[in-house]
């Protein structure tokens, strides 16, 4: 057996990087994606392996590119709406929020108070769908099948609400200019609270099924390791930073919508790894399904919930820009809109946390990892390709 | 705001607005941008880039390029923005202050050609793998004549009267009927 220090594996260290010669025989390219069960959304990497480590990683995207921001600026206001919420398909309602919150701004609209606790309660909403879908990935990825199975299923019972509420399952188109699109059906405080019992008794299955696991700790346990030096330099938001103790929340640090009459406090850990980013989603869960008891409780029972724009099909919004945020499952997502006060956006820039987690942040990373646990640690980073193409 | 006050005469801020209180944009030249970005970043708090990208106004030949940078100590959001010419369409890197930074750069340079010297891989293609065109963001790009220019009609398809190709579909022998006019 060769001796530990024994660094022949690795590729030659000159000043403008590290060689890969392919040919030395020392290394093997892979390409993981675009189609791979492991790699979450459509996207590909270019992986270069000795033995079974990753000694250099790339990151391809461009397979779900369909140009939103480029069809956004050849629409008018209103048509963009059913296009801005399918740029993230598991949570499309934070899309949805803040291309209106941007157009609203620009146009002076305020929405009226019950639109909002309802934009509030969707947002949760959604958080907690795509929690769902992102934990069982997580399970998944480190090859603990039942878990995807039942937190899909309960995934399904939110977007049966969800269809209740707005008629689409997927995407809602719920959150309109000017307010929400409708009032709560009748009886829906009840089949919510229904399953919001149904997750929480699943989700204290998956607690014993997926943190008590011997293959899941010794697994993700020290995979992909952020320090806090490394938060502002990567760009780095969301749970991913907050794991490493850095307690930032926009829902916290700059309330948007009715954010600041919920009690909450964003959940934190000592030590970003894969293990304990997947318990701080999991606690953030939680804190969800208790937000969403809240937002039920305070919601007003009378009251507008939409205030009537210009007519859409000829509404010029007067010249500006601003940049609208929200805390979506994965970090700061934000629209950046500038009006040149045509009936058309001059430009409209998406924002999404995958477009550093996903680039920079994976290809440090996966340095060193094994080629088994690359599926886990992307899917521990929170990755969606579309936010990164638009 | 009173933080950006001291920096104007420095490194000329032309332009200084609040959009919110917790947002605000500054104007600056373009041979100002990388030490003010420099300046906000490591003294003055602004630790985050949110965002870098570019605004396209064809009618006045220039690029305004935005660069979204964020403080948490005061949670204030400030939008750096600055103009170039957009024949030479070059701008100086920052792929030294953030590390995303050149993947922003990179993109600007294929969407809509914007060159950052510098940057790391920035002429690799990042989304549009093998393109030939002009940069697709631009705003004077012809969609519809690159289109027609790059994929000619695909033979084969044909479009034809749905019930005349369910009729052909279901009764081959029938003689079909007279159009009704």
């Amino acid at each position: 057996m060769k001796p530990y220090s024994d660094r022949g594996k690795f590729p030659e260290r000159t000043e403008n990087g590290n060689v890969i010669d392919l040919d030395s025989g020392k290394f093997v390219k892979l390409w993981q994606g675009p189609q791979h069960p492991g790699v979450t959304g459509n996207m590909s990497l270019e992986v270069i392996i000795s033995g079974d480590e990753v000694v250099d990683l790339t990151t391809h995207v461009g397979y779900l590119h369909r140009a939103f921001e480029k069809l956004i600026e050849r629409r008018l206001y209103i048509q963009s709406f059913p296009l801005v919420c399918r740029i993230c398909v598991p949570e499309p309602d934070t899309n949805e929020y803040g291309y209106a919150a941007a157009v609203e701004e620009l146009a002076g609209i305020q929405i009226p108070e019950k639109a909002a606790w309802l934009r509030t309660l969707t947002l949760e909403m959604s958080r907690l769908t795509s929690f769902l879908m992102w934990l069982g990935g997580q399970a998944g990825a480190f090859g603990l099948g039942t878990i995807p199975q039942w937190c899909l299923a309960h995934r399904d019972y939110m977007l049966d609400l969800f269809e209740e509420l707005s008629g689409g399952r997927v995407y809602h188109m719920y959150i309109v200019p000017g307010g929400v699109r409708d009032d709560l059906p009748r009886g829906f405080a009840r089949r919510l609270e229904d399953v919001l019992q149904k997750i929480e008794q699943v989700m204290s299955d998956i607690e014993l099924a997926l943190f008590s696991n011997a293959v899941f700790k010794r697994r993700a346990v020290g995979l992909g390791i952020i320090t806090r030096d490394m938060i502002d330099e990567y760009g780095i938001v969301g749970p991913n930073a907050r794991a490493a103790g850095i307690a930032r929340d926009l829902r916290k640090d700059q309330p948007y919508l009715i954010y600041d009459k919920l009690s909450f406090e964003p959940v934190t850990a000592d030590f970003s790894d894969a293990y304990t980013r997947t318990l701080v989603r999991y606690r953030e869960m939680e804190q969800s399904i208790d937000l969403i008891r809240q937002i039920m409780a305070g919601i007003p029972e009378k009251g507008a919930i939409h205030v009537r724009p210009p007519n859409v099909l000829h509404w010029k919004i007067p010249a500006g820009e601003t940049y609208v945020k929200a805390e979506s499952t994965r970090g700061e997502y934000g629209y950046y809109l500038v009006s040149d006060g045509t009936a058309y956006p001059r430009r409209v820039h998406v924002r999404g946390p995958s477009y550093t987690h996903a680039v920079v942040l994976l290809e440090h990373l996966a340095l060193n990892t094994n080629i088994a646990d690359l599926p886990g640690l992307m899917v521990s980073l929170h990755t969606y390709p579309p936010e990164i193409e638009r | 705001m009173e933080q950006i006050n001291e920096l104007k005469a420095r490194y000329s801020i032309s332009d200084s607005r609040d959009q919110r209180p917790d947002l605000g944009f500054i104007t600056v030249d373009p041979g100002r941008l990388a030490a003010l970005l420099a300046e906000l970043q490591q003294v003055r708090g602004y630790t985050h880039l949110s965002f870098i990208t570019a605004v396209d106004y064809p009618e006045t030949g220039t690029f305004q390029l935005t660069y979204m940078v964020h403080n948490f100590e005061s949670a204030h959001s400030l939008g750096v923005r600055t103009v170039i010419s957009r024949d030479t369409a070059l701008m100086e890197s920052v792929h030294h202050l953030w590390k995303q930074a050149k993947t922003y750069q990179r993109e600007l340079k294929e969407m809509y050609g914007i060159d950052f010297p510098g940057s790391p891989g920035v002429d690799d293609p990042f989304i549009l793998e093998g393109w030939q065109g002009p940069p697709p963001m631009r705003r004077d790009f012809d969609t519809r004549a690159y289109s027609e220019k790059t994929y000619f009609p695909r033979p084969g398809r044909k479009t034809s009267d749905p019930r005349r190709h369910m009729q052909s579909r279901l009764y081959p022998d029938y003689t079909p009927f007279e159009e009704e006019t």
